[in-house]
């Protein structure tokens, strides 16, 4: 078969599989990715994955056509037969390309990648210093997550510095979540907010979410902090605004006693004792 | 030439079993313990005295007992032998030990023999990888409900740690020890590697890690999972000195290999074996050990002062007495990229290798493939911190790591593209060798597509530390390294070990195995898009119909395995049906020689007048026959 | 005296021609089972003796009041321990008799149970004081030495018991540094200086969870937290309410 045949085949396949592909899996797939739509930045995840699918599955089926096709048509039909094929060396002009289209969509996905990040921080811890700070970061809620072994504590400076050992967020409120960890590297993951922010002792670890609605949210340890890693998990709360009220009013007249004795509020926390004494 | 030697009284087993073989190392290995530890309990200052004691543990001595019990270890085999003669005035010799002994106990001593090493490096990797595979098939039992629990949480953590180190350590040398060792010389026209002692050296040294990482289960098991973060590794006990013995030891014998193989391309390529003409396999172990001389050595370094910090109270990693977490996860990641490049590397140069033997055409885009070792080698060191991206660095560094990441893409795309190229009108022949490679093929690809998922920071925020991360780095490195290890035993075995294997149960192992690692790590994607982290004991119950479908693949690909051990042991050991010298009518250098390879390889040293790939040139042969040896 | 003509390598080709030795087939069938043989020894054994080993479990007493469980925590467990230094629980009966190194209780479901703990061992102080408040014992508040709190001094903790998934926080106070009559290691009887701490509280449905201290005891380590405080049998463990 003559070569243009080939060719033209293949990218007949490849338009076919990839529009099909491309659909099902952006109609079908991009409407249950995670981690959903629980807060604006989870929503911008949801935006950048459906992207970055869009992209990837006619990348994909390129290959896989190409591949599939080879295997299929380029047999060796005589099993016994040891027959060589053309002496193909190489083709400036279609490495030209493939190097300038893939270098294009390598450049789309990161720019595209870096304008989401910077948009709102996507929910990323940001260490001490974050830059992707979205508009109306000053009026955001200052909450501190605490990890220790085995277990997240949550400090609300706002409000009298009280620790509580459970996490409730008002809806439609911009929070600025500080991670720090007691002992070793913790993860905080609050899956259905798309929040990650690892968890570093002595070091302040800055991720922002915006709220939406009410919602029920796990919370993950994601990074492996020792014997109980796999049980550090809780389920947190998005309330309503005067629910929050109601509630961290309530915890702090609950946890009064235990706040008395909190060391100040502080970003880092260095607590003694570094090495048990005796 | 085999020589034959005619002895007058046949040696009593015992007697042959004395001198420096594996025996004494192992004796003078536990005695090297012995003295380590005793040291080790003799060192008093008050406060390492005291730690020592609360704990009831002694860090120093373990370590100490580490190391002088490698040392024993190595004086046992015969390492010190050479340098002591020469200390003493001997003059400098070459290769005193490749016949020295009779046939099979070659393989338990020092043998300078390239190929002899070859063959201990795919046994003792093939039996590491059994035990990183028993404990794969473990954690995947742990994980078939997530309220009941076989093992305790304590031994379940080791058991992923195991399983991860075991891997990472042994399966970096995994083509390189076997492959590199034996194939690097003849393709290039040497007899010999450039420093024929330390390339034994690196295998009995991989071998001491493997034992010394088994160790950690006597010892309380380590719970830091393969990447050993710390400061929870120095919270352990001493389980977490035997991981850190096991990598020093790994990432030794890794700068070593890297660096032997290095010079030896460089320098011992025969005449007319120019850059131009060198094999693709050639150019991807140069690349890998590029990458593994200057990578090991970061490792060593992060270890040895988490060892300071266990041992002697140093506080490189403690934040509260001015060191920094960031410290270790930064000095490891800079190991741990160009780690798993050294794991990706060696697998497209086999591919790279194979397919035109398969295809019958030449390697199309040769300078291409060349580009694109090179320039995954050069970029892997520039990319670590995607690994740390939600961890709390500099927000400013994050979109430059990402672009480098994508970047990556790049010229692991020109692997692919070559690939292609070289099946593109090719003539296509199914051999076993081949499934694997095109086995690789669609594992790779998706492991490369969803490694640019987790390189996007945004979506790396949710897919970071769950098991999305582990399902890529399975793809690339289980459906990309592990598969092409088997292209490789298939296609060079036969003229390694000289008898065929059993075809019929090669591409049953096949099938099974392609079938069932897609069942598996399949699945472990949406696993972890749909929250489940690593290296957790359980897991939410709506979770578990898709864990017990992955556990249960798991098992079919145990099974697979099985059927390979069970076809290597047969053809190798008992049906040992002989096998013609060039079954794959491959064009390459080490096809043209007999089977078995002659102990001298070449009889001359042969001279390369065209590529490597003379396919659909007529007339055909690629080297004179000067060079065929005997 | 015999000849024997040999090529290196031999044991690897033919067969060889000894009639007087084993066949060569024969010995390397030997030889592969008794590997395949030594493999699934260490096998077992590393899977029986090592991975599943767990300590054992004790069973809250059953009385009309509720549950009844009561616990001992000492500095060191028993000199014929596997770790006799190793800070750890032990499950005791009333009066701190009979003390059996486990930590797996059973809890029965629906139930108020109600716990004591005898500590034996010293202060070291918690890490976050948050945790020196008690929660999830009924009306927050527990017994120490007989009288009823809500905190103790953050410092002066020596253990805590904690069963996070049920939200049950209560911290332990320890002994003063210079108690008359320290007990070293266990079992230590109630005529050792100790605290006594007890509160209630109640478990919902069956399940499995996991209980575990809060304070930074395991000495001799790292912060405090390594060994004991990360090994199940001393200062973690389950509780199975059924």
């Amino acid at each position: 078969m003559s070569e243009v045949n080939h060719w033209r085949r293949l990218v007949l396949w490849w338009l076919g599989t990839s529009i099909v592909a491309t659909l099902l899996v952006v109609l079908l797939l991009a409407p249950i990715l995670p981690p959903g739509n629980g807060s604006v930045e989870a929503s911008g995840q949801v935006v950048d994955n459906t992207v970055l699918l869009g992209v990837s599955t006619p990348v994909a089926m390129a290959v896989l056509v190409f591949f599939i096709y080879a295997l299929i048509v380029f047999r060796e039909r005589d099993e016994s037969a040891v027959v060589d094929g053309a002496p193909i060396r190489g083709d400036a002009r279609i490495q030209t390309w493939w190097l300038v289209v893939t270098t294009g969509i390598v450049l789309f996905l990161a720019g595209y990648g870096t304008i989401r990040l910077l948009a709102d921080g996507a929910g990323g811890g940001q260490g001490p210093n974050p830059i992707a700070a979205p508009g109306g970061a000053n009026d955001a809620l200052q909450v501190q997550v605490i990890a220790q072994q085995w277990k997240f504590t949550y400090r609300w400076p706002s409000y009298g510095g009280v620790e509580t050992p459970t996490l409730e967020l008002p809806a439609n409120r911009m929070i600025e979540f500080h991670v720090t960890s007691l002992d070793v590297i913790h993860s905080f993951w609050a899956y259905q907010l798309g929040v990650k922010a690892d968890a570093n002792p002595g070091f302040d670890n800055v991720a922002y979410v915006t709220t939406k609605g009410p919602l029920r949210f796990d919370i993950h340890c994601a990074e492996l902090c020792g014997v109980w890693h796999g049980y550090m998990f809780e389920t947190g709360h998005v309330v309503s605004q005067s629910q929050f009220s109601t509630w961290i009013t309530q915890q702090r007249a609950q946890y009064a006693p235990a706040t008395q004795k909190l060391a100040p509020y502080s970003k880092q926390y260095f607590p003694d004792p570094q090495r048990r004494g005796g | 030439m085999s020589t034959i030697a005619i002895s007058a009284r046949p040696q009593p087993t015992w007697r042959k079993l004395i001198g420096f073989n594996l025996l004494t190392g192992i004796v003078l290995a536990v005695v090297g313990w012995l003295i380590g530890d005793w040291l080790g309990g003799r060192i008093h200052a008050p406060s390492l005295d005291y730690f020592g004691t609360e704990a009831g543990e002694n860090d120093i001595g373990i370590m100490l007992g580490y190391l002088f019990g490698v040392i024993g270890f190595l004086i046992g085999l015969g390492f010190a032998n050479y340098p002591i003669k020469r200390l003493l005035g001997h003059p400098a010799s070459l290769a005193e030990h490749e016949a020295e002994g009779e046939g099979a106990m070659r393989y338990f001593r020092l043998c300078t023999d390239h190929k002899v090493v070859a063959m201990q490096y795919i046994v003792g990797i093939g039996a590491f990888f059994l035990v990183g595979g028993i404990n794969a098939m473990l954690i995947r039992t742990e994980l078939l409900q997530p309220n009941v629990h076989v093992f305790g949480p304590n031994q379940y953590v080791t058991l992923v740690g195991m399983h991860g180190a075991m891997m990472m350590g042994v399966m970096t040398s995994g083509v390189l020890g076997p492959f590199a060792n034996w194939l690097v010389p003849l393709m290039i026209g040497s007899r010999r590697m450039a420093f024929p002692r330390i390339e034994s050296f690196t295998f009995w040294l991989l071998m001491a890690a493997g034992v010394a990482l088994i160790t950690t289960v006597f010892m309380g098991g380590f719970q830091t999972g393969w990447t050993g973060y710390q400061p929870l590794g120095d919270q352990g006990t001493t389980g977490y000195d035997a991981y850190i013995a096991f990598f020093a030891l790994v990432g030794l014998s890794m700068c070593l290999l890297g660096l032997n193989l290095i010079v030896t391309i460089i320098t011992m390529r025969a005449p007319g074996m120019t850059w131009n003409r060198l094999p693709i396999f050639v150019w991807s172990v140069l690349a890998t050990a590029l990458l593994m001389m200057l990578a090991a050595p970061m490792l060593i370094a992060a270890l040895l002062m988490g060892a300071f910090d266990r041992t002697v109270q140093t506080a490189f990693y403690v934040a509260g007495n001015g060191g920094s977490s960031y410290l270790f996860q930064n000095l490891f990641w800079v190991f741990g990229h160009p780690e798993v490049y050294i794991v990706a590397l060696p697998g497209f140069g086999i591919v790279l290798e194979l397919l035109p033997v398969f295809c019958r055409k030449p390697l199309w885009g040769y300078r291409l493939a060349v580009a694109g070792m090179l320039g995954v080698a050069l970029l892997s060191f520039f990319v670590w911190q995607h690994h740390l991206f939600v961890s709390g660095i500099n927000a400013d560094l994050r979109p430059f790591y990402m672009l480098s990441t994508e970047l990556i893409s790049l010229p692991t795309g020109f692997i692919f593209l070559c690939a292609m190229g070289t099946m593109w009108r090719g003539r296509i022949r199914y051999s076993v060798p081949m499934l694997f490679c095109m086995g690789w093929a669609f594992n790779f690809l998706f492991g490369g597509i969803s490694g640019v998922f987790l390189s996007d920071v945004p979506s790396d925020v949710t897919t970071h530390g769950t098991f999305f991360t582990m399902a890529h780095f399975h793809y690339t490195i289980m459906g990309g390294l592990v598969f092409t290890v088997f292209a490789a035993i298939y296609y060079w075995g036969p003229k390694m070990t000289g008898f065929n294997f059993n075809e019929r149960l090669a591409r049953i192992h096949f099938w099974s195995l392609f079938i069932a690692f897609n069942a598996t790590f399949g699945p472990l994607f949406a696993l972890g898009l749909m929250g489940q982290p690593r290296r957790v004991v359980t897991y939410p119950t709506h979770l578990q119909a898709l864990n017990d479908w992955v556990s249960v693949s798991a098992f079919v690909i145990g099974l697979s395995m099985l059927v390979f051990l069970y076809n290597l042991i047969w053809s190798m050991l008992f049906k040992r049906e002989p096998s013609e010298p060039n079954p794959w009518n491959s064009k390459s250098a080490e096809f043209q020689l007999p089977t078995p390879v002659p102990l001298h390889d070449f009889d001359r040293i042969p001279v390369f007048d065209s590529d490597p790939y003379p396919y659909g040139v007529e007339p055909a042969p690629a080297l004179t026959p000067a060079a065929r040896g005997a | 005296m015999s000849i024997a003509f040999r090529h290196p390598g031999d044991t690897v080709r033919a067969d060889s021609r000894g009639r007087d030795r084993l066949s060569g087939y024969a010995k390397r069938l030997a030889g592969v089972i008794a590997g395949a043989a030594i493999v699934c020894v260490l096998l077992g054994l590393y899977i029986g003796v090592y991975l599943t080993s767990q300590p054992g479990s004790a069973r809250a007493a059953q009385t009309p009041a509720g549950a009844q469980l009561y616990l001992g925590t000492v500095p060191a467990a028993a000199l014929n321990d596997v770790h006799p230094t190793w800070v750890s629980y032990y499950a005791v009966d009333p009066g701190a008799r009979n003390w059996r190194h486990v930590t797996t209780y059973v809890l029965p479901a629906n139930t108020v149970v109600h716990v004591t703990i005898y500590n034996y061992d010293s202060q070291t102080g918690l890490r976050n004081p948050f945790i020196s408040q008690a929660q999830g014992t009924l009306g927050g508040v527990f017994t120490l030495d007989g009288k009823q709190t809500k905190t103790i001094d953050p410092d002066a903790a020596s253990h805590v018991f904690a069963i996070p998934e049920l939200g049950v926080q209560v911290p332990i106070e320890g002994v003063a540094d210079n108690a008359k009559n320290p007990c070293s290691n266990a079992p230590c009887g109630l005529n050792f200086t100790h605290t006594t701490t007890s509160f209630t509280f109640k478990t919902g449905k069956a399940g499995l969870y996991r209980w575990q201290c809060f304070v930074p005891c395991a000495a001799g380590y790292i912060q405090g937290w390594g060994g004991p405080m990360q090994t199940v049998g001393y200062m973690d463990g389950f509780i199975k309410v059924v």
